[in-house]
C-alpha cells in the first residue's frame, strides 16, 4: 500500500533541502472508516418502539364491598377472543339455561371493526368530523388539547356500545393488543377487559365443536 | 505511423473529500446510536397504531417470550449515578437471603439485557462468563403462587425508583392466560397504566358506511 514518491530531478550544483511531499497515504484511516460507520449504522435503532397505553381499572380488594357498576344490556357487547385468531362476540347477557349461538368473526377491516364500527357510528362520526375541522381551521384548538377534547367527547358519549373483552384459554397475546387496537381505531368510549365466565367459555367450546368451516362476514346487523 | 504514448500517471486519487464525508458520518453514527437492546429471546412485538415513543428512563420492562418464560429489564433511572438496578438487586438479595458481592452488583448492574433467572441462581449466572452457560439458567422467572418472584422484583423496582414505569413486552404468540398472571401481579401492586411496545402498523382508514 505503500507509494513510490518520484524525486525530483535535480538541477545544479546547489543542494537545496528536500521539498517534503504533503501527501499522506490515507488508505488504512478510510479502511478502518469504512468498518466504523458500518458497524454504526447496523447497530444503530433508529426507531424507537412504540407503546400502547392501557389503563385497567383498580383492583378490588377481597374483604371491599363494590356494587357491580349498572350498565344496559341493549349496550352491552361481548368479545370472546378464540384460538387461531377467531373473534367471538354476541350482544347482550349471556343465558346459562340456554346458550346462545356466537357470532363468529375476525381482524380483518371486514371482521370486528364492522361490527364495532356499526354500533359506535354516532361517535365515531363525531370525533372524526371535529377531527376534520380542527384540521380545516374551523375549530380553533392547540394540539396538546385536542386529545382531552377527544376525551370529553367520548366521555359525554351515551350510545356508543360497552364493549366486555374476554379471553378464551388459548388466546395470544396479539389478540389482546389487536383488539385494543380496534378500540382505538373505532374509537369506542367504554370497554373492559374482564374475565372469562363458565357459560361463555362453553359457548366457545360449543362454537369450536360445531366447526364452523367458513366465518361469515358479520357486517349485516 | 508512429505510436503515440500516453503519459504516465500515477494512480493516485485525492481521498481527501472522502475522508471528510466519511469523517461526518461516522461523527453522525457515534453520536446518534443508540444500540439496539438485544433480548435473550426473540421477541416479535404485534403491531398496533399507536404512535407514542416509548419512554427512554424510569421504566421496568417485563418481557414475554414465545415459549411462554418471562423476563424482567429495570434500568438504572435517568442518571447513572443511581445506581437503581444493583440497589434492586441488593433488596431482592435481603428477600432471599442472598448477599452479593460489590462485584456482583456492579455486573448486574452493566448487564443490560432482561433478565429471566430465578433468584437461586443468580450469583451463578453472574459469575458465568460464556453466553452458553449464562443462557442456560434463563429459564424465566418463576411467577407461581409459592414463589412468585416477578411480584418482588416489580415491588422493589417501585420501592427503589417509584417513578418507574411498566410496559410490557410481549411476543405476538405468548399464551393470554400468561399475560393474564402478569397482569394480575402488575394490579396486585397497585400498577394500573401501563404500556404495551407494539411496533407501528399502517393503519387501515376505516371506511363508515355513511
Amino acid at each position: 500500500m505503500s507509494e513510490i514518491i518520484q524525486e525530483e530531478k535535480q538541477k545544479g550544483g546547489k543542494k537545496r533541502p528536500k521539498k517534503g511531499t504533503t501527501h499522506i497515504d490515507m488508505t488504512p484511516m478510510v479502511d478502518l472508516m469504512c468498518l466504523l460507520i458500518t458497524f454504526f449504522m447496523l447497530t444503530t435503532a433508529f426507531s424507537k418502539p412504540k407503546v400502547m397505553e392501557i389503563v385497567l381499572p383498580d383492583k378490588i380488594k377481597k374483604d371491599q364491598k363494590v356494587d357491580p357498576p349498572k350498565i344496559a344490556e341493549s349496550r352491552t357487547l361481548n368479545i370472546v377472543l378464540g384460538p387461531n385468531d377467531i373473534v367471538y362476540w354476541y350482544p347482550g347477557k349471556a343465558d346459562p339455561a340456554a346458550l346462545m349461538p356466537l357470532q363468529e368473526t375476525n381482524f380483518s377491516a371486514t371482521g370486528i371493526r364492522q361490527v364495532l364500527l356499526d354500533r359506535n357510528k354516532a361517535l365515531f362520526n363525531k370525533i372524526e368530523q371535529f377531527q376534520k375541522d380542527v384540521i380545516s381551521g374551523k375549530v380553533n384548538i392547540k394540539q396538546d388539547s385536542l386529545r382531552s377534547a377527544i376525551r370529553k367527547l367520548k366521555n359525554d358519549d351515551d350510545t356508543g356500545p360497552i364493549v366486555l373483552i374476554k379471553f378464551y384459554k388459548k388466546a395470544k397475546y396479539k389478540n389482546l393488543v389487536d383488539i385494543i387496537d380496534e378500540m382505538s381505531i373505532v374509537g369506542i368510549a367504554r370497554y373492559v377487559i374482564t374475565d372469562i365466565t363458565w357459560v361463555e367459555e362453553s359457548m366457545v367450546e360449543h362454537a369450536l365443536g360445531s366447526h364452523p368451516t367458513v366465518a361469515p362476514p358479520t357486517a349485516k346487523k | 505511423m508512429p505510436k503515440i504514448k500516453l503519459p504516465t500517471k500515477s494512480p493516485r486519487v485525492d481521498m481527501t473529500p472522502m475522508v471528510d464525508l466519511f469523517s461526518l458520518l461516522l461523527t453522525f453514527f457515534m453520536l446518534t446510536a443508540t444500540m439496539v437492546t438485544s433480548e435473550p429471546a426473540p421477541i416479535d412485538t404485534p403491531s398496533s397504531v399507536s404512535e407514542k415513543p416509548s419512554p427512554d428512563a424510569n421504566i421496568m420492562t417485563v418481557v414475554l417470550s414465545s415459549d411462554n418464560r418471562i423476563f424482567f429489564n429495570v434500568d438504572n433511572g435517568p442518571d447513572t449515578i443511581l445506581h437503581f438496578r444493583s440497589k434492586i438487586l441488593e433488596e431482592m438479595g435481603k428477600r432471599y437471603n442472598i448477599v452479593f458481592t460489590p462485584t456482583e452488583l456492579r455486573k448486574f448492574e452493566k448487564y443490560g439485557t432482561s433478565i429471566g433467572v430465578a433468584m437461586e441462581d443468580m450469583k451463578a449466572f453472574l459469575a458465568a462468563k460464556d453466553t452458553k452457560v449464562k443462557s442456560a439458567f434463563e429459564k424465566g422467572i418463576p411467577i407461581d403462587s409459592l414463589n412468585n418472584q416477578m411480584a418482588y422484583w416489580v415491588l422493589y423496582a417501585r420501592q427503589v425508583n417509584p417513578a418507574v414505569q411498566a410496559i410490557i413486552k410481549g411476543d405476538s404468540n405468548a399464551e393470554y392466560p400468561l399475560v393474564k398472571k402478569v397482569l394480575d401481579i402488575l394490579q396486585d401492586k397497585n400498577i394500573s397504566r401501563f404500556s404495551l411496545i407494539t411496533n407501528l402498523e399502517k393503519v387501515v382508514v376505516v371506511d363508515a358506511k355513511k
